[in-house]
Formats: structure tokens, sequence, C-alpha cells
């Protein structure tokens, strides 16, 4: 690891300073950045531990919607959650595993954006909105393609707010070797229509399967998928699978989650 | 340079570490914990697992600057304190939970965490419990049962 | 009723509570006063012109001692093979060198360029990124068919067609085998793979090297299986420190399961660079490196053809393979395989005819050699799958057909034609154990079970047999091997009646310490707490071949019992003189001498005693003191044999393989520690479960390395794994070492991967998919490609 300044700020305003400075960086729970930064691939000069933050550290109901703070780790929302949003602590749940969930957060996963990562399929899927330090960014609007997202250098993602939906499931099928989702599909039923973040299969990252989401808005049923293909397309090729194994899994993935929902 | 000050195995202990110093780092070479074993460097294995607040968490993935003012607790300061092992460590002794030692740090401390949260696990449960654990020696069967037996043995006895 | 102590019994392993307490002393724990840290740059790219080498920058920066490269490296030899092949037309192998740092060319990703020493790590690692290396890119060689096919780029220049050798064996069979192939009712023909693997135990390789300049005291703290081989090999071959000026300690070691056999360049780069800067230096391997450095295994392309008569009897076997060597002639790789897998190809059958023919090729990536197992696994899985798919042709239940050609029991000793004679075992017997704990009769059952669940249910059921006791020293020596293969002990008896035995072999993590313990104390009939084990220490323990091979309780643990034995005997004379009786009469038991035929008794520990204050003694007749040393040479290679079973659920919709129940039944020989004998079964299982459906090391068309982390390298987690059934109950003795033992080290992923494959074809053709071959892994992805025809 090349060296660098740490900083533990206590307060949000704190950290939006110290990440203005030249090549500062946010550090939420380290699962991902500090494995980074020890194979020398990032070289920040300062690094922002958001840990400290009290304020961003929250799983709660506020009506119809559940706010996660941006800190939250995956498993307080796999406790927190399990009761208002089963759906979404199913899905922290399968994150990694217990070590892992105890530091790593959701505003770093989402921050990351990486292809065979969980959450954002769920973000998606929720049609949740990423809230930061400075604006409310929309689920669809978020994600730009693999480890690219819509967040300015510096923006610090403060909260992700769920809008509840009446059922929803996650179904991950995992990569042998990292256990990161080879495949995972989350779906959720609104009162206004079926919606299905598709994660790990796709060459530009998380995206949604929209001709299920018609299919399964008239019919919510796994068989309302059966007629539908998936291309394999732009579908990642790896020592894991092919492109024509993810685009197959998908579409069993989404069946059973309808099913599981 | 910054201080870091935190509870380790029950004792104050302070240092100066870099920004980058990992607590498993701080625990090996500053503190000589060297239980906490490193197996690799993508967070997986699991041989650096401790508890940090009650919780586990992988030495190698947390700054130590990140510990500071934490109540950590190392494989060194699982057994009693008159030296008794605990009963997930006489588990793994009586049902030869281990072959080479090197996972063992990190496995008796994800089981120790596992059994704070569910007492009463299932095979699958402690399978699935211990993702985050690789053992190259014991095919895991062993360790499976040691930490079946060891919440046998803690589960306070029910009431008749 | 279970033995409580001595051989026999499931004595608690004395390593565990220092293990358990986080007092365990592994070579990374260890710092010594002074020391220095190194780190290596590396080669990024699979084969290319070494064209610069620039340091000067790097040698400059902070805490930077010495950049050390190959030009400086001028008077260390290369790295030494341990094994001259000969191949089938009567040539000495090829062996290019093996420098230590990459001279001229790189061979591989990974491949050590230059060695950067400093104050730390960081530092090293901060001076290696300045370190200048200029490449200029050659095609890599990687695929074995291309590499021997003659018009291809050359790993060595000095190697045509990238061939090693081309071994023959038996080659005086080669015609006939052919002839009976070609007259054959029913040839059965296989082509696979056997998937390259990295051994990845969970402790990495660490070195440190300590040179004391006022002694000439060289000093190796190492991660090693057998530090008195790297003493002899580093010392004498590649270094030139006289042996008795150089210590190789290895303290406990985090598994190894072969990658901690071979003398590493890293190891040698260390003591070098201690000799020159006159301090420690300390490396110690990350997980990403030893990836890329630490050998790896297997990796073998094989075609093999059964022919059968019509009744399912074996007539005759021919074997072709190519074995990728990787880009150098590691320690044992020429061995691995061929001899070491060659010799094992009768398997438990009678098969009169049979030639096995193996390629050796040099390829840019990871030089391969010995990984648990080493040239067994190879050759059980080919033969295993061969009988099964053999079976499937004739249509004869693949159970019947493996014991219609049984090596029967009346038959032994038996001599394969493949140069090797067992000596016991009744493979019957064992596969009706393995079929009753398996219940086989309860599979129709569960298979009903598991179509209403809608998933598919297979068996594979096969047997195995291995070589293990490495090895007759004149036997190997005529093979080719250039180092004995004997094993050693001393056993010092204190005067109060403790003793320690010290050693030859070295576990690290097989629990000899407690094993060995068991075994003196069952003969002299003292508790085992009076017994110390020290092992790993070159200073402190007699030459010896070290643990690999499932030799340790066959040959080190023989070497045990001769030394113990030259304890008991001049003890009795000892016992004789003290209490005025004939030598002759004397008898031991429980700790105490005896007369026959009188009440006459003298403890063992008053005749520890009298022959460290030897006031009473016949000092005329025998000198004072209670210490003996024995080498054991075996006579022959121990064989254990066995029979495994898997059972399978496939989901047909995701092409998942779950490994529903998996049973083993081996003939061991006799077992000293029940329970330690399981758990290396256990163990042996997982790692034979892990190369049939999860692990693969690739390399991508660069050369680059893409399973080059867990990320990418499928470990074996707990729930990717069953409670295993296993069982060792059917023991015939070794007939020829003195505790009739066999080994049980590598058994369980020699036996597992033919069962866990044939179990997945079963399944597959239970649901109609005609399938007759999948390579391992047999990864999800594989096995839904396979159900779409
Ligand atoms: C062994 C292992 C297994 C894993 N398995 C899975 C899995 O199955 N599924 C899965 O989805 N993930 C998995 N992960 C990744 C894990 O979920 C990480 O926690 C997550 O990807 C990153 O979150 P973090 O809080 O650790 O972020 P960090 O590693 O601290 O940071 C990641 C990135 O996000 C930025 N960042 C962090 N917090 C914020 C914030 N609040 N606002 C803006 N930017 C921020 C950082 O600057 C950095 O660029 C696994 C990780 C490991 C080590
Ligand atoms: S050392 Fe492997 S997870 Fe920490
Ligand atoms: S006991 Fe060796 S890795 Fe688990």
């Amino acid at each position: 690891m090349y060296d660098f300044q740490f900083a533990r700020p206590t307060s949000l305003d704190e950290a939006v300073k110290a990440l203005s400075a030249e090549d500062a960086q946010a550090l939420g729970g380290g699962q991902t950045l500090i494995p980074t930064l020890k194979q020398r691939l990032a070289a920040p000069e300062v690094l922002v531990s958001l840990t400290g933050i009290r304020e961003l550290r929250f799983v709660r109901r506020d009506g119809d919607t559940l706010r996660v703070g941006g800190t939250a780790t995956h498993g307080m929302v796999a406790r927190e959650a399990a009761a208002e949003f089963p759906g979404l602590a199913g899905m922290a749940v399968r994150i990694g595993d217990p070590a892992v969930r105890n530091r790593g957060t959701i505003g770093g996963s989402l921050a990351n954006n990486d292809p065979s990562a969980c959450y954002p399929a769920a973000v998606l899927a929720a049609n949740a909105t990423v809230v930061t330090n400075s604006r409310e960014i929309a689920a669809d609007e978020f994600f730009d393609g693999m480890f690219t997202t819509a967040l300015d250098e510096g923006e610090i993602i403060t909260e992700v707010r769920f809008p509840i939906p009446e059922r929803a499931n996650y179904q991950k099928f995992e990569q042998p070797a990292s256990h990161f989702a080879l495949v995972g599909v989350m779906v959720a039923k609104h009162a206004d229509g079926v919606r299905v973040g598709v994660t790990g299969a796709s060459e530009d990252g998380v995206f949604r399967w929209t001709e299920a989401e018609d299919a399964l808005s008239g019919n919510y049923a796994p068989e309302a998928v059966d007629g539908l293909t998936v291309s394999a397309d732009g579908m990642i090729g790896d020592l894991h699978g092919t492109p024509e194994y993810r685009a197959h899994l998908v579409k069993v993935l989404t069946k059973r989650a309808v099913a599981a929902s | 340079m910054t201080k870091v000050s935190m509870t380790v195995n029950g004792k104050a202990v302070s240092g100066e570490v870099e920004g980058r110093t990992l607590l498993a780092t701080f625990l090996r070479e500053d503190l000589h914990l060297t239980g906490t074993h490193i197996g690799c460097d993508t967070s997986q294995c699991g041989a650096c697992v401790v508890h940090v607040d009650g919780q586990a968490v992988k030495a190698c993935t947390m700054f130590a600057a990140e510990a500071e003012g934490a109540e950590v607790t190392t494989i060194e300061g699982i057994a009693a304190a008159d030296g008794t092992m605990s009963p997930v460590q006489k588990a793994f002794q009586e049902h030869h939970g281990l072959q080479c030692g090197f996972c063992t740090p990190g496995m008796v401390m994800s089981a120790h965490a596992l059994l704070a949260e569910n007492p009463d696990p299932s095979e699958a449960e402690i399978r699935e419990y211990l993702q985050g654990n690789i053992c190259r020696c014991t095919g895991y069967h062993n360790i499976v049962k040691a930490i079946a037996a060891a919440a046998a043995e803690m589960r306070p006895v029910a009431a008749e | 009723m279970p033995k409580d102590f001595g051989i026999g019994a499931s004595s608690k392993r004395r390593e565990d509570v220092r293990f358990l307490t986080g007092k365990g002393r592994y070579t990374d724990d260890i710092n010594l006063q002074g020391q220095l840290h190194g780190y290596f740059v590396r080669s990024e790219v699979a084969h290319g012109m070494l064209k610069r080498v620039a340091t000067e920058a790097a040698a400059a920066m902070p805490g930077v001692h010495r950049v050390f490269t190959a030009a400086d490296l001028e008077s260390a030899g290369g790295l030494p093979c341990g094994w001259q092949i000969t191949d089938r037309f009567g040539n000495p192998m090829h062996e290019p060198k093996h420098p230590v740092l990459a001279e001229g060319k790189v061979r591989h990703v990974g491949e050590p360029i230059a060695f950067v020493v400093a104050d730390t790590v960081e530092q090293a690692r901060d001076a290696a990124e300045a370190v200048e290396v200029e490449i200029e890119d050659l095609p890599p060689v990687l695929d074995m068919k291309a590499a021997v096919s003659g018009d291809g780029p050359l790993v060595h220049d000095e190697v045509p067609a990238n061939l090693c050798f081309d071994w023959g064996f038996v080659e005086d069979n080669r015609d006939a085998v052919d002839e009976a192939i070609r007259n054959a009712p029913h040839v059965t023909t296989l082509e696979l793979v056997n998937n390259r693997l990295v051994a990845n135990p969970m402790e990495p390789r660490v070195a440190i090297a300590d040179f004391d300049a006022s002694t000439g005291d060289h000093t190796l703290y190492l991660t090693s299986q057998n530090p008195h081989l790297i003493r002899l090999l580093m010392g004498a071959f590649v270094l030139g420190i006289p042996e008795h000026k150089l210590r190789v300690v290895a303290p406990d070691v985090g598994g190894a399961f072969g990658s901690k056999i071979f003398l590493y360049n890293e190891e040698v780069a260390c003591m070098f660079a201690s000799i020159q800067l006159r301090r420690p230096v300390k490396w110690a391997s990350t997980r990403s490196e030893a990836f890329v450095s630490d050998k790896h295994g297997r990796d073998h392309v094989t075609k093999i053809e059964l022919a059968l008569d019509d009744d399912g009897t074996f007539l005759a076997l021919r074997t072709d393979t190519l074995a990728n060597l990787g880009a150098y002639l590691s320690t044992i790789g020429s061995v691995t395989p061929t001899y070491l897998h060659g010799t094992l190809m009768a398997g438990n059958y009678k098969t009169p005819l049979i030639y096995v023919n193996v390629r050796t090729v040099f390829t840019n990536t990871v030089p391969v050699d010995a990984y648990r197992g080493a040239g067994r696994p190879e050759a059980t899985y080919q033969l295993e799958r061969v009988i099964d798919k053999a079976a499937r042709e004739l249509g004869i239940d693949p159970i019947e057909l493996r014991r219609r050609n049984f090596v029967q029991p009346e038959d032994f000793p038996y001599a394969t034609p493949v140069a090797v004679e067992y000596d016991t075992g009744d493979y019957g017997a064992v596969l009706d154990k393995l079929i009753e704990i398996a219940d086989l009769a309860g599979f129709e059952a569960r298979r009903k079970q598991s179509e209403a669940n809608g998933l598919l249910r297979g068996l594979g059921v096969n047997t195995y047999i291995e070589a293990c006791g490495i090895a007759p020293s004149n036997l190997v020596g005529q093979l080719g091997a250039r180092a004995g293969f004997y094993d050693s002990a001393t056993v010092r008896v204190n005067a109060t009646g403790g003793l320690v035995v010290m050693a030859g072999t070295k576990a690290h993590g097989q629990g000899h310490e407690t094993t060995f313990a068991q075994v003196v104390a069952e003969m002299i009939g003292i508790d085992e707490t009076m017994i110390e084990v020290v092992q790993g220490d070159t200073a402190h323990t007699p030459m010896g071949m070290g643990s690999s091979g499932s030799r340790s309780i066959a040959v080190g643990g023989s070497a045990v019992v001769r030394a113990t034995e030259k304890i008991i005997n001049k003890a009795k004379k000892i016992a004789a003189h003290l209490m005025e009786a004939a030598e002759a009469d004397v008898d031991l038991a429980d700790g105490t001498f005896t007369v026959a035929g009188t009440d006459k008794t003298v403890a063992w520990g008053d005749v520890c005693l009298a022959a460290y204050v030897p006031h009473n003694y016949p000092l005329e007749d025998l000198e004072p003191g209670l210490e003996e040393t024995a080498f054991y040479d075996p006579a022959n290679f121990t064989f254990p044999a066995g029979a495994y079973a898997c059972e399978v659920e496939i989901d047909p919709e995701t092409g998942k393989v779950r490994i529903d129940r998996f049973a083993a039944a081996d003939d061991f020989g006799n077992v000293i520690n029940p329970m330690i004998v399981e758990g290396q079964v256990h163990g042996g299982i997982a790692q034979g479960i892990g190369q049939a459906l999860l692990e693969n090391c690739a390399y991508d068309e660069n050369g680059q390395l893409i399973s080059a982390s867990y990320m990418d390298y499928a470990m074996p987690r707990a729930s990717d794994l069953p409670m295993y059934v296993v069982d060792h109950s059917c023991q015939t003795p070794c007939t020829h070492n003195p505790l009739g033992v066999k080994g049980c080290g590598e058994a369980g992923a020699i036996g597992s991967p033919p069962a866990v494959v044939n179990a997945v074809l079963d399944a597959l053709n239970s649901g109609g998919h005609k399938v007759d071959h999948i390579d391992m892994p047999v990864s999800p992805s594989r096995v839904w490609q396979a159900m779409q025809g």
C-alpha cells in the first residue's frame, strides 16, 4: 500500500470538507477499497473514513419508505430491514460473509458499482433514490456501466431511500470462487408495476430486464416470463460462465425470485 | 504517524501507526500478538478474524486507526484468564477441528461470533457462517462437528 | 473398547493447544534483530527477451540496501532437479538451467527478475516499482499440443519442440500392448484433462535467511516440509555452503500439500542477500505472489484406451499423456508425471498388459510439480473414468465390472505390468465395506426422491490404489533419483526416563508430535506425556527426507520404531545387569522390566538412571547413556487402497452440482491414531472434490494467470462440502515395515475426483442426457453446457 493521511471526521460537513482536498477519497467499510489499496491500484493522499459519522449509520422506516443511512453495514440491513423489507434484508444477508457484512456499507457498495455486486440490483428493482450530500439521484440515473456512477468527485452517499414494494425477492447464483453474484436478480412488485434488476450478467453492469417487467406487471407469476428470451449479446463471458449461460440464468433466477417473493 | 489507543484482550494499548497500518499488522507487529494470521490479500480467507466491539471482522481489512477506542479481542484473549480454553477451543481439540492450525484462530473467532448470534445453529447455518473462513486441511467436517459440540456445551440447559 | 493410549488410540493432539490459543510459531511470526525485508520484481509477461534491468534509481530510494539481479548471482548455480529421467530411447532428459533470477529471458508471469532489499517491506516494494525492466515480448508457449508440434516458439532454445523427454513405461511392453488393443473385441477410449491446480496451503511461503559473519553460520527459517533436503540442495548445489555451516529450520508449517517440498528461488535469493549484506533478510509471500510463484500441480492431457473382452475382462491398457512442466524443471517435477504416475496405472486390477507414454512439455507457465497425491491422482482419475465409460458401453454394472477384474487376496504379492509389486490388499472386502457404509442399497430410493424434487441424482463408485512410503533407495536410484529416500530418527532418553524423539520427517498439519509419541509409548509402555517429538530443524534432527508422499509413518515411523528397538535392546542389557539375569530372559512391558519365571522387576526409570549414572553398570561391555539413531530404508512401497462413493444432485435448470453424500472406505493397514487418520481422509476428499467441482488454474492466451486470487480460484468452502462417512476398518497390514502401516495423507485426494465426475455423468445420463465425458472442474456452466447437447 502507498501511505496516506487518515482522517476520521465525525460530521458530514467535516467529511465533505476533507474530501474536497486534492486526491482525497472516501473510505466506507473498506471491504473493497482496502484490498484495492493493497494491490496498489489506488493511491489517495487522504483517506476520509466515513464510519465515524454517527448520523449516516441508520436503518429506519418512514411511511412507505425504508431509509438506509450511507454507512449502514450490510449486517445492519440484514437485521434491521428484516421486518419492513424482507426482500432487501434477504439480499443483504447474502453479501459476502459475516465479517464482510459487519464492515461493508451500502454507500461503498453503490459507489463502487461492481458489475457483480448485489446492492445495485436491489436499488434498481426497488426504484430507490440515492441521496448524497448535494442532491438526490434516481436509481435509473445512478448506475453508469461497470464501476461507474453518477457520483461526482468527493460526493458522499448519505442515504438510500427504498420505496417498500408489495413483494420482493433477490436470487443470487454465486460465482464459485468469489461468491459474488455470477448472476443476481432482484424482482420487486410495486403498486404501479414490477421492476427487475439484474446484476453480474452484463458487460454494461447492472440493468433492468424491461421485457420481464412488462410481462410480470401483467401477470405476476413465474410462467409469465416463460416466453421471453434473454440475449447473450453483451453478457459477460469468463472462466465461470459463458454469455449464453449467464443469459439463461437471468431467466431462471427471475422466475425463482417471483416464486419466492 | 498518528497515535491510536484501543483495548486489546482487556488491556489498554496504544501505539504510533501510519495511515496504512492495518489492524492485523498492528496486532502482529506492534503488539506481537501473532495468533492473528494473514492468509490472503483479497480479504477472503478469514485467517485474520478478530472481534472489534463484539463483532467478527477481518483484521486485514480494517485500518488500525479505525479501531481507535475499540474493544478488540484476538485469539490470544479468548481463553479464560487462568488459561482454561473456551468451549469452542476445547471442542476444536476434542473433535480434531484443526490440522496445521493456520486457519484456526480465525475459525475459532468466527465460531464464537456465530454462537453469540445463534446459540443453536444447524449444520447448514454453521457452514454458511463460515463462508469467509477457508481451511485447506480439514475438509471442514470436524470444524462443523466441533462448533456444533461447542454450541451444545455452551447452551444453558433448557428447563424441563 | 477403543484404546486410550499408544497405537490405535485416538489421542488428542498435543499440537492443538498452542494452535488454538494463538501460540503457534510459524515462520512469519519470527523477526530477527536487524532484519531487512525483500521484495521481488517479477515478470508481468509470459515470455520475452530480458533486454535491460536498470536498478540505479531503485537502489537510491529511501531505506534500500541493495537491488540484486541475475548479474549479481553469477556465482550461484541454478535450481537443481532431483530426478533424472531417461527417455524411451535411452537419452537423459533435457535440463535447462533454472536460474534464481531471470537470465536473458523471462519464461512465465511471476518469474523473479530482481530482488530489492530494504529496511521495510513497503520501502522494498516502492523501490521495486522503480526498477526499470525492458522486455521484448515473444509469443508464449501455452497449449501443450501446439508446444510439441515442433514449429512453434521455444521456451528454452536448447530444447527442441519444448519436449523435456518422451517416456515409455514399460517400454518393452509397447508392441505387445499395441497388438492386444488391435485385436481386442472391445476398446473404450477417453480423452481427458487433469486440471491444473494451485496447492494453496493457508500459510503462504516465508523465508528468513540469517548469515552470521562472526561464525560463518548460515541459518534459514523456512516454510518447509523437508528442511534437510533444502539444506542439501541449497548448500551443495546452489550456493556452495558446506552443510555443517547451513542450518535450516522449519517452525510450525501452516499446510503444504507438496508445495513446500521444493527448493524455490526466493529462499536462495534471501540467503544470497543475507550473505552479501550481513543482515538477516526476510521475504514473506503474499497470496497474490503465491499464485504466480508456488509450484502448480497436475495439468495433464491424456488419451486412455482400455481393451476388454466381451465379459468385461481387462485385456490391455494404453495411455498417452502430455504433462505440463511449466517453464522450468522443478525439484521433483520430472518424477511426478512419470514414476509416480505410470507405476499406478494397473490400479486394483489384473490388467495383464499396460503401456504408459508420457511426454513432458515446457510451457510459459509457473513450474508444475507434486501436489497432494502427485501423479497418483492423475493415474486413478483416467483409469476410473475409462472403466465407467467401458461399463456404460458394455452394459455392465460399473461396480461389477471392477470386481471382475480385481487382484484377488490370493494373488498377493502381485507384480503388476508397470514394475511394482503390491504386497497385500483385499479390494473386494474394501468395496463391500463401502457398499455398506455408503448405503448403496438405498440409492434408488434416494434417486426417486431427488427426481420428485426436480433434481437429477447420480452415483459414482470407484477404487484407487497408491504407492506410498516413498521409497526404496536402491530401486529409485536405478530409476534416476538423485537422493536416497530413507528416513531417520534419534531417540534420546533422559536420565529420569523421559525421552525425546528427533525425527527426520517434518509434519505440517499431520500431528506427528502426537502420533510418533504414541508409537514410542506403546513400545516402551510409558505415558505419552513422557515423550517429546522434535522435528524440522537440521541442527537437532538426523538427516531425513521430510514429509511428503504419505511417507512419514511408513518410513519415518519405521525409523522411530527401529531407534526405539535399539533403545529397548540396550535398556534390556542394563536391566539384565541390574537384575542379575540373562539378557534373553528380560522382558519389557508397561514400563517395567521383568525376568521370565521370577518376580524380579526393575522400572524403566531406574534403567534410564543407571545408564546416565553408571555406578552399578556393565561398563566393560556397554557404553553409558541411552541414545540411539536409526535410518530406515523401506524394502518396498506401501500400497494403501480403497473404494469411494459419491452421490450428487444436479439442479437441471442451473447445472449446479451439490455433493449430497460422500463415503470412503480405505485400507491403510494398521492405524496409529484413528482420529488423525480420519482427519487426513476428510482433508484429502475436500481437495479432491475441490479439483472435481471447483478449482481451475487457468491462463489466458497471453499467458496471464486468470485465476490469480481467491476471486477466481475457487477454494472449497464449508458450504460446498458435505459430512463424509469414512471407514478404515479393512486392514491388511503392510508386510514389510515394522508397524504394518501404509500411510493415509493423500488417499482422499486420489480416490475422490473420479467418484465425483462419474456421479455427475451418472446423474446426467439418468436424466436422458447422453454425456460420456465432462472435464474438471465440473462447474455449473459446464454441466449446463453439457445438458444443451
Ligand atoms: C470477501 C468479500 C466478499 C464480498 N462479497 C460480496 C457479494 O457477494 N456481493 C456484493 O455486493 N459485494 C460483496 N463484497 C463487497 C462488499 O459488499 C463491500 O462492502 C462493498 O463493495 C464496498 O463497501 P465498503 O463500505 O466496504 O466500501 P469501501 O471499500 O470503503 O469503498 C468502496 C468505494 O466506495 C467509495 N465510497 C465508500 N463509501 C462511500 C460513500 N458513502 N459515498 C461515496 N463513496 C463511497 C470509496 O471511496 C471506494 O471508492 C465482498 C467483499 C469481500 C471482501
Ligand atoms: S488475511 Fe485473508 S481475509 Fe484477512
Ligand atoms: S487447519 Fe490448516 S488450514 Fe485449517
